[in-house]
């Protein structure tokens, strides 16, 4: 538990000590065999994710509403949909939205996370084997379960957190969380933040684990302070599992639908608290605007595509290097 | 690590440790405590910090009716077809990717990594229209379809790990001693990926029970509702009257996946960021 990255750094290090790596077993060149043994993988993609992609292009270039849906033949519009969205603000408003939430949320988990994974290097061996037991715990929860208990955290009438905030001094006693936007976020926040920095911290301090001793003592001997150790030492060491898990927590917070969508059945302007996701799913199966919809999807998927490149580049440096 | 770190620097990383634990666990905890409550002490402003004199009347109302039993039943077929079918393609590909070298090998590494990214909300609006015109919207096999393509590209990935972890010598060795290509394979690596595959199927499985925006898109019938769906649809009907019923639900939901998941985790943590760690 304390070393969760181990199997996956001992299987590396396996195969470079014998010296076979991934892929190099000696086979025969041009055998057929590998591709057909991805071809049932490569089918259920195609099939699940492939077709649905290029239906969704053309959908999103077509005037597909209600109409379409009861049996009219979807009309050509070209870039139509594109044309009415790019001047549509309440899009840009909920673009604008999704990126902000995006970021303060990993921002958060990012810089919580890091702390704690730095901070429980110079923990007790019970308190920290006490907190990563909580984080586990925490890691573990379905995203429902989770969902529901926070409400019942942060419940009108009957919460812990109203009664607690009240406790301490301040006027909390049927507050209602959910109704107006700002306080709809913190609480989505207060979630997201909760339920990630699990990963977050497990992963970094599974880093922190091979920085290497001697070198932070020798630069103790040398005088140099605490932060200067974290700065010179510590974080060139870690900071390409930084960098992976940073863009990470940025493309999975820019996709928050779940937590979104039940806080918003839970109470809460629909209008007010729109994110990319949610913004998708009532405008394509709540509205039956399937164009539309199709259209600002094709526009979120570019906006993560892009997100991706730096997380692909580190990721594909190691796969050569490997 | 074993450096004795300055006192005043212990304390305070003991004390935030501490309150960290806290708050990670309180919400898991009040999940259980609240289950065992019954109503007067659920709807009271003062709260019940620990369940003694509970009892189980919270979770006699979750099974109250057929729903219940019914989403399970849908989430049991739906995640076991998943995992059998994706665990399936995933090893043979694995297979592909770590004992072969190709051409279209590296791009098909790359197409999984992109896929892998892709939110499920950039697609949904086509994938409910494919299969709205399939017929197989509210069908076990629609959303098994679209969880077999959700699981899969990590499956792969974490498969191919395991498979690289196994020295190819190994089935050198034993084609050396007279076995078949297959039969190597098969007697010496086979049985050496055997928990890399229990861990990975559970970690779809845990994918799939949990999966709630898909369900939500596909099974739009309340009677084909999996677990996620069908807690929502009872926290919405029973918010404001009945939190013990809607926390004993989340705690039967939770359970089975909280277990599985401390079983697994050490296994599969390294899966995304596999290659950076190594340092």
């Amino acid at each position: 538990m304390s070393d969760p990255v181990a199997s996956t750094s001992t299987g590396a290090q396996t195969g470079a000590q014998t010296g076979t790596q991934t892929g190099t077993a000696p086979r025969p060149r041009r055998s057929p065999l590998p591709y057909a043994l991805l071809v049932p993988a490569v089918a259920a993609l195609l099939l699940a994710l492939g077709y649905p992609l290029v239906r969704q292009v053309v959908l999103s270039f077509q005037d597909f509403g209600l109409a379409q849906q009861f049996g009219k033949p979807p009309e050509w519009v070209g870039l139509d949909n594109y044309t009415s969205l790019i001047t549509d603000d309440y899009l840009w408003l909920v673009t604008l939205r999704s990126i902000v939430f995006c970021l303060v949320n990993a921002v958060l988990t990012m810089v919580i996370g890091v702390g704690l994974a730095l901070l429980m290097r110079h923990m007790s061996r019970g308190i920290r084997i006490l907190l990563q037991t909580g984080l586990l715990l925490a890691w573990a929860m379905p995203i429902v379960a989770s969902l529901t208990v926070w409400q019942w955290l942060f419940d009108t009438n009957y919460g812990v957190i109203n009664y607690l905030l009240t406790q301490i001094g301040f006027d909390f006693e049927g507050h209602s969380w959910l109704l107006r936007p700002l306080s709809f976020f913190f609480v989505a926040t207060v979630i997201i933040v909760w339920m990630s920095v699990p990963f977050v911290a497990f992963t970094v301090y599974a880093a922190l684990t091979q920085v290497s001793e001697e070198l932070i003592e020798a630069a103790e001997i040398d005088g140099a302070g605490p932060a200067a150790r974290l700065r010179h030492i510590i974080f060139p060491t870690i900071k390409p599992v930084l960098m992976v898990v940073g863009i990470l927590q940025v493309i999975w917070d820019l996709r928050v639908f779940s937590q979104i969508y039940i806080l918003q059945k839970a109470g809460g302007s629909t209008h007010d608290t729109n994110l990319l996701g949610t913004y998708i799913y009532r405008l394509g199966i709540g509205t039956g605007e399937f164009g539309m919809a199709a259209a600002v999807a094709i526009f979120m998927l570019v906006l993560t595509v892009a997100l991706t490149s730096p997380y692909l580049r580190v990721m594909l440096k190691q796969e050569k290097e490997a | 690590m074993s450096r004795p770190a300055a006192r005043p620097l212990r304390i305070t990383a003991n004390v935030i440790g501490v309150l960290a634990f806290v708050v990670a666990i309180f919400p898991v905890y009040w999940m259980v405590n609240s289950s065992f409550l019954p109503r007067n002490k659920i709807r009271n402003p003062v709260p019940t910090w620990v369940p003694f004199g509970g009892d189980l009347d919270n979770y006699r109302t979750v099974f109250e009716g057929d729903q219940f039993l019914n989403a399970m039943k849908m989430s049991l077929i739906v995640t076991l077809c998943t995992v059998l079918v994706a665990l399936v393609f995933a090893f043979v590909a694995a297979v592909a990717l770590s004992r072969f070298r190709f051409r279209g090998r590296m791009s098909f590494i790359v197409t999984l990594l992109v896929i892998q990214m892709i939110p499920v909300e950039g697609l949904f609006i086509s994938q409910y229209k494919m299969l709205e015109a399939m017929d197989l919207l509210n069908t076990v096999i629609g959303l098994t379809l679209l969880y077999v393509a959700l699981v899969l590209p990590f499956t792969v990935w974490t498969l191919r790990g395991f498979v690289s972890g196994v020295p190819y010598e190994l089935e050198e060795a034993a084609m050396m001693d007279g076995c078949s290509r297959m039969q190597a394979f098969f007697r010496v690596t086979f049985p050496l990926l055997a928990p890399g595959l229990v861990a990975t199927g559970v970690f779809g499985f845990i994918q799939a029970w949990n999966e709630f925006t898909l369900a939500l898109v596909v099974m739009t019938k309340e009677d084909k509702e999996t677990l996620p769906l069908w807690l929502t649809t009872f926290a919405d009907v029973n918010r404001g009257t009945d939190w013990g019923g809607i926390m004993a639900g989340s705690t039967l939901i939770a359970v089975p996946v909280i277990i599985f998941f401390l079983v697994v985790q050490g296994r599969m943590v390294g899966g995304l960021t596999s290659g950076a760690v190594k340092g």
